[in-house]
């Protein structure tokens, strides 16, 4: 039985919570229920879900090989794009934390970039990477008198050009890396001194360590987004992940397999299985970092 | 000498550090810098190394380009059909092919391209409907979150802490595994094609700022709470005159994140929003992109403007912004 005062909380607390609630069954269980059903039948909007069992799956594994492009090229995008983004990310931040003259200025021109829409910053990237006359080609030209690839537009450069350009929105990883660095104890330095550690030896055995929840929160986010990968891409080749599907994402696919072809029941098997691929990944890191993870002081 | 080591190690880090943040700034000064220039400057002959500082054509006293011919600058009076164009060098008449000459210029500024960005968007009605975007869901984010927020943070009812465990897991949940059985309960709604599907699911909690929210108002202390309560205060009186006021900060970053976030938000609107006149900025952008590929002018006009206002406030809500990522990150 619960006490007067029990009943009332709950009572309370769900009042408060009922905003939530309600935001909860509408527009995410409801939404989630459906989509597992929708994945299973034929369904365009227009005309009501028919039921067609695992096809969706099956041409999903055995008939279409553009799946299969997007997962790889979704992969591959995160494979280097994440790591990349960590490292740079940690490497600015250790140059920015050691108490140097122009501090927060430097913090804020690293910072800025990832706060521009999204949109814009593509738009920009495809000026700046144009082949004839754009920025990074111009200075390759005048500097080394090398004439530069046709970067978003040649299949061959257009997923390193986007990697590259993933790098340039590392602001929000280094503040959170900053105060993951503002939290290690300054006598672990200290001490390590005595015993005779120079850079490196700190760096590895002090830094790093230290730092390793900070690397793992700052991995979850990065994988989870750059699986989700869509606004630069769909800006950058209006929506078609052009040249020759090199830059056809697995977001951007289904987007179009939901909004170009109206393949609705399509896109949402499309859909569980990135959210299956998501939670491997999520999951796995989690796992590991068991091994790898240092929590001290809790 | 150990001094004069540490001074050349400082410098070089200062190097690396200054060479680095140029490589960061340097795509918003060629934004910049494009949007300024006349066509014939953003694109410069091959070879030529790119133009930094926007430059106008020199005019004499009676609106005459100034030319450069032979080494030496001429008034251009004018050309032909087949590019021969007549000059007054040295108060004579002669006559010179296009290629032959080459306007003088001069350091100046380029306004056009904003003008003609402003009319092929109609970037007025465009930022209209961004700002009643931005204005709804950051009300409803910071009523509906707080009130959320409160009853996880300070209400304590039995199965609180597994519902919790629900809203952050609700985080992780990819958006495409919602996107469409709502896009289908929106049409069936009839919400398609208005603001509503941006708006009213923000008035129901956003999972992210109920966290961000409910951790700081964990932090209040519980004797004020229960001081209230003796003096006859409500619920809802505890939450609204004691813990709303004390989360200033706190509500101030929420506010500032969703701003930002539907300043430029992309997909939603991609989906949702059908008739050119309801456009947000960056919808009006991307579709104005994809029907001027290459009118970089205009293209970095609007950028430029779409970008800056986030810059400005950026600047005036620094430490706001840094605080708000390192809470999100760290207590996460």
């Amino acid at each position: 039985m619960m006490t007067r005062m029990e009943k009332r909380n709950l009572a309370m607390g769900l009042l408060f919570a009922s905003p939530w609630v309600l935001g909860f069954l509408v527009f995410t269980l409801y939404p989630l229920i459906m989509s597992i059903y929708y994945s299973f039948t034929s369904f365009n909007v227009v005309q009501p879900a028919v039921w067609v069992g695992l096809d969706n799956y099956r041409e999903l594994f055995f008939k279409d090989p553009v799946f299969w492009t997007a997962l790889y090229n979704t992969l591959y995008f995160t494979l280097f794009s994440v790591p990349l983004c960590l490292a740079s990310g940690l490497g600015i931040a250790m140059l920015l934390n050691q108490k140097l003259p122009g501090q927060s200025v430097f913090r804020t021109l690293f910072f800025l970039p990832s706060i521009v829409p999204i949109v814009a910053s593509a738009v920009l990237w495809l000026w700046v990477l144009n082949p004839e006359s754009g920025l990074v080609n111009s200075l390759l030209m005048q500097w080394f008198g090398i004439q530069g690839p046709g970067w978003i537009a040649s299949p061959e450069w257009s997923k390193p050009s986007l990697i590259l350009m993933s790098v340039w929105g590392i602001g929000g990883a280094m503040v959170i890396f900053l105060a993951g660095l503002a939290d290690v104890p300054p006598t672990l330095y200290e001490v390590a001194e005595l015993d005779g550690a120079g850079a490196w030896a700190k760096f590895r055995h002090v830094t790093l360590p230290m730092l390793t929840p900070t690397i793992l929160f700052n991995l979850v986010m990065g994988l989870i987004s750059s699986f989700q990968y869509f606004t630069q891409v769909y800006v950058m080749t209006g929506g078609k992940g052009t040249p020759v599907d090199t830059t056809m994402f697995y977001a951007l696919y289904l987007y179009r397999n939901s909004f170009y072809y109206l393949r609705m029941g399509y896109a949402s098997a499309m859909a569980w299985m990135l959210f299956m691929v998501i939670l491997a990944a999520t999951v796995g890191v989690l796992v590991s970092s068991r091994k790898w993870v240092f929590y001290h002081g809790e | 000498m150990a001094n004069s080591r540490k001074t050349v190690k400082t410098a070089l880090k200062l190097g690396i550090l200054g060479l680095l943040s140029i490589a960061f700034v340097l795509p918003f000064v060629w934004m910049l810098s494009t949007s300024f220039k006349h066509e014939s400057r953003i694109f410069p002959p091959p070879g030529q190394p790119p133009q930094w500082i926007p430059t106008t054509d020199v005019r004499d006293d009676q609106g005459r380009t100034l030319v450069k011919f032979d080494g030496k600058s001429a008034v251009d009076l004018g050309a032909e059909e087949t590019g021969r164009h007549h000059l007054l060098l040295d108060g004579k008449q002669v006559e010179a092919w296009d290629h032959e000459i080459e306007p003088l210029q001069q350091v100046g500024l380029h306004w056009e391209n904003y003008s003609k960005a402003f009319e092929m968007m109609d970037f007025w009605q465009n930022l209209r409907n961004t700002l009643f975007i931005c204005f709804c869901t950051v009300l409803g984010t910071l009523v509906s979150s707080s009130v959320v927020a409160y009853s996880f943070a300070r209400i304590p009812w039995r199965g609180r802490d597994a519902v919790f465990v629900l809203v952050l897991a609700t985080m992780m949940l990819p958006y495409q595994v919602t996107l469409i059985p709502l896009f289908a309960l929106y049409s069936k709604l009839g919400w398609v094609g208005s603001f509503k599907p941006l708006i009213v699911p923000y008035w129901l909690g956003v999972p992210f700022y109920i966290f961000l929210l409910r951790q700081f108002f964990k932090t209040v202390p519980e004797d004020l709470s229960a001081a209230a309560r003796i003096d006859g205060c409500s619920e809802f009186g505890i939450y609204a005159r004691i813990i709303l006021p004390l989360a200033k900060p706190a509500l101030a970053t929420t506010a500032l994140f969703m701003f930002l976030f539907q300043w430029g938000d992309f997909l939603n609107p991609l989906i949702y929003l059908q008739d050119d006149r309801q456009y947000t900025l960056a919808i009006a952008l991307q579709q104005f992109q994809s029907q001027h590929v290459s009118a970089w002018g205009p293209l970095m006009a609007m950028s430029t403007v779409i970008t800056l206002p986030i810059i400005v406030l950026f600047f005036f809500t620094q430490r706001t912004f840094i605080q708000g990522i390192t809470m999100s990150g760290l207590k996460g």
